[in-house]
């Protein structure tokens, strides 16, 4: 399916990051999109004024496996390490409604066409709202790196997104490359790397402290969150049912109850409607917030253990400074060497320290932005919620 | 049949009969919702099964006296029992009511099963709300071990005159309700009353009570079952008839009950039950009835569909009461799990802000469970009532069945002796002819009975059907509205809570 997703569906959607995209010198967002089967496509639209670009303004396809190539490369690229890298945005996941969809037609023989069809019709718009958060997603990443003054620059990102051809091949020669061999050590060793290393800063020691908790924290806190959205989703699902037997319980009545059923019929299936809502929205601003900034903060958790590592390596570099002093040999070389850890290190703690405050910045203001729409939405479908039931009520006293 | 009810004209107080008489035709007809044909002595003839029995009815509608043969008084409730299914406990003796209604009506003696007084109740009380109120309460448990059971307290406030005061409460246990339906199942459903069945027991949950588990899901136990025996008792009330029958009365009133022994589970009584169950089923498989009566099948029909959808309801508002608890489950675990993470933030006004949303979801999470309460107990309750009141109502129709079926197999076997005695008349055995001449006597008796408790019970059904209907209806839409406002008092809690929320975030800088 495709899906034009209009300005104000993103406005809506881009809820998780702020700030994003004003830099009116280089504009991207994602138009549309297309999914085949399992692939998701995307059409990658910049608009810049720039000379750095052939254009002033092009688009691109894209895959999901281009993010992460991009991504990737960002990540190893030595330049960057004292900056937090936007995390990578998540495979698109259609399983969850596909399952739903498949269970669906097992239990099709069980209930009215009608339960049927609004049963499908949920689903449909549960594919539908995967869809446009993995858009949202990708868009973010993207915005997120060209918003960054250093990252934005990059040759890379350049080439993701002007580059007309398929990035596949070039894909797999970055491979080659940086090989999986860096990826599978930043994974493996960084917990304990960060909480070992003897911190000689007090910002860094609170960071750190800090960041190992909150992530833990924010990582349970996500889950649960994803769990009330999804009992939300059960009782909307409950809703059609009580619903559509209700309609058939007024098919068939012949009392004075008809009027009764059928109205109640019609409640249950707006309060349904209400339900599905505070579901999406819980998740777009609550469920989705968490899991991003869960995410970046794993970057930021990056960046610590990119740090604790250049200052591993300048602890070496004085060891090896001091056998070579003891030794006479090599001298001079020891010596550039240590210095030039202890340059790495000083460049990275410099700009580590400006990024973890910005982020914490970026994090306060996106926090504080998406629980007051949340909290607004939620009393906008109470609110509206009440005036359906007290409308039904009314009605049915009035038989 | 309202000609059953007269006494023969001789008797002076006649004149108040054949008023009451006169009055009775238009009431039926308004009563009920099916055709005009409900005109009882003039068209239960034409929609009865079987053979015409012309001595027994006239056209004329005035002529009620023209049947000066049998009374109903014959069809004695406890004659009725013996041969209806189900071994009864001591069935307390019916004289006392009909002393309690003859003085009002004015009949010199009378039975319960009169229509007259029937309908003469139902004007009595207005057919619409009854002056009774009925509560259980204060449930205490009684005794230790397994022996042990919990009592209830039955509180009856009224100002009807049947009862001595105008409020008394009396104490019962679980069995004493079980023993007061079996009394009053084994007297009026054969006859086409629906009697509304007592809420189901429950092994595992007594048992857990018994043993002494003094935590939430034997409370919850507990409600539940003393919410449903007050539904019980209230609609049992409800019945005009049920009312005012002496057991219904006594179990109200009186301080001390006789032990009901035979509504145990495991009672050879209780195995008898379930034999008998067994029987009825396979019976009813086989009884096939020409039903020359549309309103019967139709009404059939719409019972078994409302039957199934009604159970399909149920379920699915049963699911829903699983979803909402687990949403209220998972929203507490979420609070929690916020309130660690503002515990964690490190930047002051976002960690009051997330320890503030803990405590908004904490109180959502026992809104949810509120509401998941009143979703079983005012929805789920009324759906699972409704499911077996209706396995009542359709058991009142297989009654009507068997009623048929003795009338058929009673004309069976009188046929046969007939032929029999046919046959006799070309031998020359005197005494046995005579003998033959005396069964058949004695069997077209029992054919007129039989045609006629066919006749009496598919009035009684209309009646009492369209009395269901009607209560169903009001019940249904009385408890709804209750279970919406339900509704909407959560959803107006919701707006408190996050409108309370909604500074504290616009507070974080």
């Amino acid at each position: 399916m495709t899906s034009p997703v209009d300005d104000s569906d993103k406005e809506k959607m881009r809820s998780v990051s702020v700030d994003l995209n004003h830099d009116a010198s280089l504009l991207i967002d994602i138009p549309d999109a297309l999914c085949e089967r399992d692939k998701v496509k995307f059409t990658v639209h910049t608009k810049t004024t720039l000379s750095s670009f052939q254009k002033p303004e092009f688009s691109v396809p894209r895959q999901h496996e281009d993010f992460i190539w991009l991504h990737d490369t960002l990540v190893e690229t030595e330049d960057y390490a004292g900056l937090i890298i936007p995390p990578a945005p998540p495979k698109p996941d259609f399983e969850s409604p596909r399952e739903k969809m498949h269970k669906l037609g097992e239990g099709e023989a069980t209930m009215t066409k009608e339960e049927y069809t609004k049963m499908k019709q949920e689903l449909e718009a549960e594919y539908l709202a995967v869809f446009k958060k993995t858009v949202q997603v990708h868009e973010v990443f993207l915005q997120r790196v060209s918003s960054h003054p250093n990252l934005s620059k990059d040759r890379n990102f350049q080439i993701f997104l002007e580059y007309d051809q398929d990035l596949t091949v070039r894909r797999k020669n970055a491979k080659e490359m940086f090989g999986g061999f860096f990826k599978n050590m930043v994974k493996s060793a960084d917990e304990v790397l960060i909480s070992g290393i003897k911190e000689v800063d007090d910002f860094f020691e609170q960071e750190k402290t800090f960041l190992l908790d909150y992530y833990s924290k924010i990582k349970d806190a996500t889950a649960k969150a994803e769990k009330m959205t999804r009992a939300h989703k059960n009782i909307a699902d409950d809703y059609i049912h009580v619903s559509a037997t209700l309609n058939s319980l007024s098919a068939d009545d012949s009392t004075a109850n008809k009027k009764h059923l059928e109205k109640l019929s019609d409640l249950f299936e707006k309060l349904r409607k209400v339900e599905g809502r505070v579901a999406s929205d819980q998740e777009l601003k609550l469920t989705e917030l968490l899991r991003y900034y869960m995410r970046d903060i794993q970057a930021a958790k990056d960046l610590l253990y990119r740090r604790a590592r250049a200052l591993a390596d300048y602890e070496n570099s004085n060891k090896a400074l001091d056998k070579a002093r003891l030794k006479s040999k090599d001298i001079p070389q020891a010596e550039e060497h240590q210095q030039h850890c202890l340059q790495k290190f000083d460049k990275l703690s410099e700009s580590g320290k400006k990024e973890l405050t910005s982020f914490k910045g970026r994090r306060v203001i996106a926090f504080r932005k998406n629980l007051i729409e949340m909290a607004e939405l939620e009393i906008k479908h109470a609110k509206n919620n009440v005036t359906l039931l007290q409308g039904c009520i009314d009605q049915l006293k009035s038989y | 049949m309202a000609d059953t009810a007269r006494d023969p004209p001789p008797q002076p107080a006649d004149i108040n009969e054949l008023k009451d008489g006169e009055n009775l035709h238009p009431k039926p007809a308004a009563t009920q919702e099916s055709e005009p044909a409900s005109l009882p002595a003039l068209d239960i003839s034409s929609n009865s099964n079987g053979p015409k029995q012309d001595s027994l009815f006239k056209d004329d509608p005035e002529d009620l006296f023209a049947e000066a043969t049998e009374e109903v008084s014959l069809d004695s409730p406890e004659r009725d029992v013996l041969l209806s299914d189900g071994p009864s406990p001591a069935i307390t003796p019916i004289t006392p009511p009909i002393s309690v209604i003859t003085p009002r009506i004015g009949h010199a003696h009378d039975d319960m099963y009169t229509h007259s007084s029937f309908d003469e109740i139902e004007e009595e009380e207005g057919g619409d709300s009854i002056d009774m109120h009925i509560a259980v309460s204060d449930p205490e448990k009684v005794g230790d071990g397994m022996n042990a059971y919990m009592a209830y307290k039955v509180t009856t406030k009224t100002s009807l005159s049947l009862f001595q005061t105008g409020e008394f409460s009396v104490k019962r246990r679980f069995s004493d309700f079980l023993g007061l339906h079996s009394k009053l199942a084994s007297k009026y459903l054969h006859v086409g009353y629906i009697v509304p069945p007592a809420p189901e027991k429950s092994i595992v949950g007594m048992t857990k009570v018994k043993v002494g588990k003094e935590d939430q899901s034997s409370n919850d136990f507990v409600e539940k079952r003393r919410s449903a025996l007050e539904r019980y008792l209230m609609r049992t009330v409800k019945h005009p008839i049920l009312l005012k029958d002496p057991d219904v009365l006594l179990f109200l009133e009186s301080s001390e009950l006789p032990r009901a022994v035979s509504t145990q589970a495991l009672s050879s009584a209780g195995l008898l039950r379930m034999v008998n169950k067994a029987a009825d089923a396979v019976n009813k498989m086989t009884i096939k009835m020409n039903e020359s009566d549309a309103w019967f099948e139709e009404k059939q029909q719409h019972f078994e569909n409302l039957d199934v959808q009604l159970r399909k309801l149920h379920m699915s508002v049963e699911s829903l009461v699983c979803h909402r608890k687990e949403l209220s489950v998972n929203t507490a675990q979420f609070a929690k799990s916020a309130a660690m993470l503002g515990n964690s933030e490190d930047h002051t006004a976002l960690s009051r802000a997330l320890s503030q949303l803990a405590e908004v979801e904490e109180k959502i999470d026992q809104l949810h469970q509120d509401q998941a309460n009143a979703d079983f107990h005012l929805f789920s309750e009324l759906l699972g009532d409704y499911v077996r009141l209706i396995t009542a109502v359709k058991g009142v129709f297989d009654h009507r069945m068997k009623t048929w079926q003795k009338w058929q197999d009673t004309q069976m076997l009188l046929l046969k002796k007939r032929e029999a005695e046919a046959k006799l008349q070309h031998t020359n055995k005197p005494d046995k002819l005579q003998q033959a001449k005396d069964e058949i006597k004695e069997l077209e008796v029992k054919v007129q009975q039989g045609e006629r408790d066919f006749e009496q019970i598919s009035k009684t059904i209309r009646k009492e059907v369209s009395r269901f209907e009607k209560e169903r209806v009001k019940d249904f839409k009385a408890i709804i509205i209750k279970y919406l406002e339900s509704l909407v008092q959560t959803q107006q809690q919701l707006i408190k809570y996050w409108e309370a929320f909604l500074p504290e975030a616009k507070a974080i800088s």
